[in-house]
């Protein structure tokens, strides 16, 4: 295949960037998008000329690495796929492809196509988590957790954390990555007895590290990789306002 | 080099307690004096960092991912083993751990790996107690299944994710204690050396790879949970950064590496699809329960389409070759027997490299409906990838490598030869011997952060006392101008050649003569090859870019050149080691029909190396290993 590359190229946070283009043949058709840029990279150090950073690891759909957004798309065009699992069959020969980081401003570029995601880190270590020492844990089948239950706190848990939710949304909103973790853990027994504090601690971090809020448009939903149901924003919201509630009439207890 | 395990004294079964109730303490007043320094951050590190923290000490923990929840850990599918007996079907303590000794071709460390199985009944504990969604029945009680090596189901799952949730968990205790300021946690950070003073690990080297500083961090004790070496092969299911660094940087400064050339292949990963392939992809063993391997008996009926080739023009040679287990014959043999097929000229995939796993029997016999309801994630998985429809068409696999066995050497308290040095997850040589069974990653993992080291570090640190040395010290300067050298080195260079070609030219020579089947003649081939390719490579690799800033060209060629060093040990120990057990396979030492033969007599011993100075031969140690509750035996798959 032949194709046209339109990439964003940012030496730093600091400094302006600017769309390049660049060429690319003989790229196979089962060639991942992102060996696509491994070959581009080998031709660009071939000409002495600086590589294209771009983040990854695991190349295979699960560690949350890969940030780009492929014509405009969080991840590129196909459903529930993270970039590095989106293929070069599903590219047209001759086709010219944009290539541009994760544009929200509480993510800004390190470098070319790489953003810098720690306030999701920042998120986690206000509330998401339930407080238990090692060791000072119960027999496992102590507390049954129904099955349904069980299901759905699988279903909120499977968020990556790549953050393609924020950049796919207006308002640069984070409430799919931060509702899929306030579902997973206050929907379990164990979660409970944390239930209020979690959700206020981790909707007051996400506020302040700059996210937007909600207004439903729900591109979040449409791009996300492990489709995170637009659900997770309603219990978020819903044990918010609970926890809120609880706390103006017993400030004391929260 | 002196190699002590320190294997606490009494029977098995009350080792580890004894052990516990002697070792030294720290006064929960007196730990906040103490700094310990935790490098990598999946199931070992993050799960010892946060006990540790939890406990009092000053946890700094380091990663070069973007965020300490992205380590390679994540990609774990299957399952986590722990003797629970939640099935009633005879499962205990001694039954893990005499299967995982078995497993381990009676390599590994027998004290080792029953406190492994005494500890897994708490993994499960704690990880529930996290929120870890595992699988449940309708009762609400936790499910198992049963994995490879076992004749009872003690495998916890979440879908096929279990990794990925097993290290939120452990991110989730990990980001509590960030929370608190209890540790602090430095990511997009690499080791690039390990600092001793008066011989003991006290600090470590590390690039801050988005501003390019070398940084000096001191420590009252190191902790490495680095992972494994797979990608020395280039291509493997690892992670693109996964590397062999820290401990290779740890065995130059004289820990001891042990059993490098113990590496696991797995039998079904999707084939290479041509040169540039970056890394292969698992698919789930559990396939072959229903899937058929085979080949086309005549090469030149290799290109045809595979569903016009008369069933008496196949060759299902697991079937054929091993007709009581068939297709379920274990990882080993599976991968040995592709292989010997496309040498035969009949692989049916690019390079050489691939043979069908067919599922029409299957679909017949069952109907497409419940073959998709029992791997449809698999064949959709498949269809990304391949762009196949495995219903209609088999399966293409092949095998690749996909964990590795071998790491530093470690005594029963975790701790190197280097005192004040630990070694955690598979980073560490010490439990699973000579191959590893499925779903015992994840359990040693979280075993050595949550249950074992935050028992054993204490002691050495009462032992030793507070006081990390100042980062102005002359060893600090030392390892640092010695880091920052080599960068320079590597930059000056500016050849004609990318890292990545190098790395892809090594894994080839890796693959071939060091890869699923070993001989003596192939080894010294690659022994003489290895060196003259890292001496092109040290004349003609190209650095772009510069030293400042994120830089990941200067990040790569920094970790080939040490895989460049690393892959000749491996050589020379698979070289020496004369037998075949496990993984390890050398085509001279085979019964009849194709198992390994070990040799108890020469090689029941753990293989320690020791750096002897750059591109000389290193020194062989031995730990000899005393099986005193399991005798050995042969696997057999009659």
């Amino acid at each position: 295949m032949k194709l046209h590359l339109k990439i964003w190229r940012q030496n730093s946070a600091t400094e302006k960037g600017a769309f390049e283009r660049y060429t690319l043949s003989d790229v196979s058709a089962d060639a991942s998008f992102l060996e696509m840029l491994d070959i581009l990279n080998e031709q660009l150090i071939a000409e002495n000329k600086d590589p294209v950073a771009f983040d990854h690891d695991c190349r295979e759909g699960i560690c949350g690495m890969c940030s780009l957004t492929i014509n405009g798309v969080p991840h590129g065009p196909e459903r529930a796929t993270t970039a590095c699992q989106l293929h070069m069959r599903h590219f047209k020969d001759g086709e010219t492809i944009v290539i541009e980081p994760w544009r929200a401003k509480p993510f800004p570029v390190t470098k070319d196509l790489v953003v810098d995601r720690t306030p999701f880190d920042s998120v986690m270590q206000a509330g998401g988590f339930v407080s238990v020492r090692t060791g000072a844990s119960p027999e496992a089948n102590a507390t049954p957790v129904p099955k349904p239950i069980a299901e759905y706190a699988m279903d909120a848990a499977a968020c990556i954390g790549c953050g393609a939710c924020v950049a796919a949304c207006k308002n640069a909103s984070a409430m799919l990555f931060v509702g899929a973790k306030v579902s997973h853990l206050n929907s379990l027994p164990q979660g409970k007895p944390e239930k209020d504090r979690r959700v206020v601690a981790m909707v007051e971090a996400m506020d302040s590290a700059g996210f937007g809020n909600c207004r439903n448009y729900a591109e979040c939903e449409a791009v996300c990789p492990k489709e995170i149901s637009l659900d997770v924003i309603a219990q978020m919201n819903r044990d918010y306002a609970s926890a809120k509630i609880k706390q103006f009439f017993a400030p004391a207890e929260s | 080099m002196k190699l002590d395990a320190k294997i606490p004294e009494g029977p098995i079964q009350e080792k580890w307690e004894n052990h516990k109730a002697s070792v030294k303490l720290v006064n929960p007043a007196n730990r906040r004096k103490y700094h310990v320094i935790i490098v990598g951050s999946g199931l070992a590190g993050a799960s010892a960092a946060a006990t540790l923290a939890e406990q009092g000490y000053n946890v700094s923990c380091f990663c070069y991912q973007d965020s300490p929840r992205r380590a390679h850990s994540i990609a774990a599918q299957g399952g986590i083993n722990a003797a629970k007996n939640y099935h009633s079907d005879g499962d205990s303590v001694y039954r893990l751990f005499y299967d995982t000794v078995k497993g381990g071709d009676f390599r590994a460390r027998e004290a080792n790996v029953y406190r492994l199985a005494q500890e897994s009944v708490n993994i499960i504990d704690q990880c529930v107690a996290q929120g870890v969604p595992f699988a449940r029945e309708y009762g609400g009680y936790l499910a198992n299944r049963s994995f490879g090596g076992a004749q009872v189901s003690r495998t916890f799952y979440a879908r096929g994710q279990t990794g990925q949730q097993l290290l939120l968990g452990a991110y989730s205790a990990l980001s509590r204690q960030i929370g608190l300021g209890q540790v602090k946690m430095y990511n997009r950070h690499e080791m690039l050396d390990l600092v001793l003073v008066d011989g003991h690990a006290k600090g470590i080297i590390a690039r801050n790879l988005v501003t390019g500083e070398v940084e000096r961090w001191s420590g009252d004790a190191v902790v490495l949970a680095t992972g494994g070496y797979g990608n020395v092969f280039f291509l493997s299911t690892n992670a693109q950064g996964c590397n062999v660094t820290a401990a290779y940087r740890a065995y130059k400064r004289g820990a001891g590496f042990a059993n490098p050339c113990y590496t696991q292949i797995h039998p079904t990963c999707i084939p290479q699809h041509g040169d540039q392939q970056s890394k292969l992809t698992l698919m789930s063993e559990s396939l072959r329960n229903d899937g058929r391997v085979w080949v086309p008996k005549r090469a030149e009926d290799c290109q045809k389409n595979p569903n016009i080739i008369a069933e008496q023009d196949r060759d299902y040679y697991l079937e054929r070759k091993y007709p009581s287990f068939g297709n379920l014959a274990p990882r080993d043999i599976s991968s040995r027997a592709a292989k010997e097929a496309c040498d035969d000229g009949r692989s049916i995939a690019h390079g050489g490299q691939g043979v069908y796993l067919d599922f029409s029997d299957a679909i017949n016999r069952l109907g497409e409906s419940v073959i998709r309801e029992r791997y449809g994630n698999l064949f959709e998985m498949y269809e990304r990838i391949t762009g196949d429809n495995a219903y209609k068409t088999p399966m293409k696999i092949y095998p690749a490598v996909h964990y590795t066995m071998g790491g530093l050497w470690v005594d029963y308290n975790l701790m190197s030869n280097v005192p004040g040095l630990f070694v955690l997850g598979e980073a560490n040589f010490s439990d699973h011997g000579a191959n590893r069974l499925g779903a015992s990653a994840l359990m040693q993992g979280l075993a050595d952060g949550y249950f074992v080291l935050p028992n054993t570090l204490p002691d050495y640190l009462a032992r030793v006392g507070a006081g990390r040395p100042s980062v102005n010290s002359e060893p600090f300067n030392q390892a640092e101008a010695s880091v920052k050298g080599r960068m320079d080195k590597l930059m000056s260079i500016q050849g004609k050649r990318s890292a990545r070609s190098f790395h892809m030219e090594l894994g080839k020579i890796m693959w071939e003569y060091c890869g699923m089947a070993r001989n003596e003649a192939g080894l010294k081939k690659a022994l003489e090859r290895i060196p003259a390719l890292r001496e092109e490579f040290w004349q003609d690799v190209r650095v772009p870019g510069q030293k400042e800033g994120l830089n990941p060209e200067l990040e790569r060629a920094g970790r080939v050149a040490d895989f460049l060093e690393f892959a000749e040990m491996m050589c020379y120990d698979a070289l020496d080691r004369d037998e075949s057990c496990g993984g390890h396979f050398r085509t001279e030492h085979q019964t009849d029909d194709g198992e390994a033969k070990r040799d108890d007599e020469r090689f029941a011993h753990v293989s320690v190396w020791e750096h002897t100075g750059e591109g000389a031969r290193p020194e062989k140690h031995v730990e000899p290993l005393h099986y005193e509750e399991v005798h050995f035996a042969t696997r057999s798959y009659k």
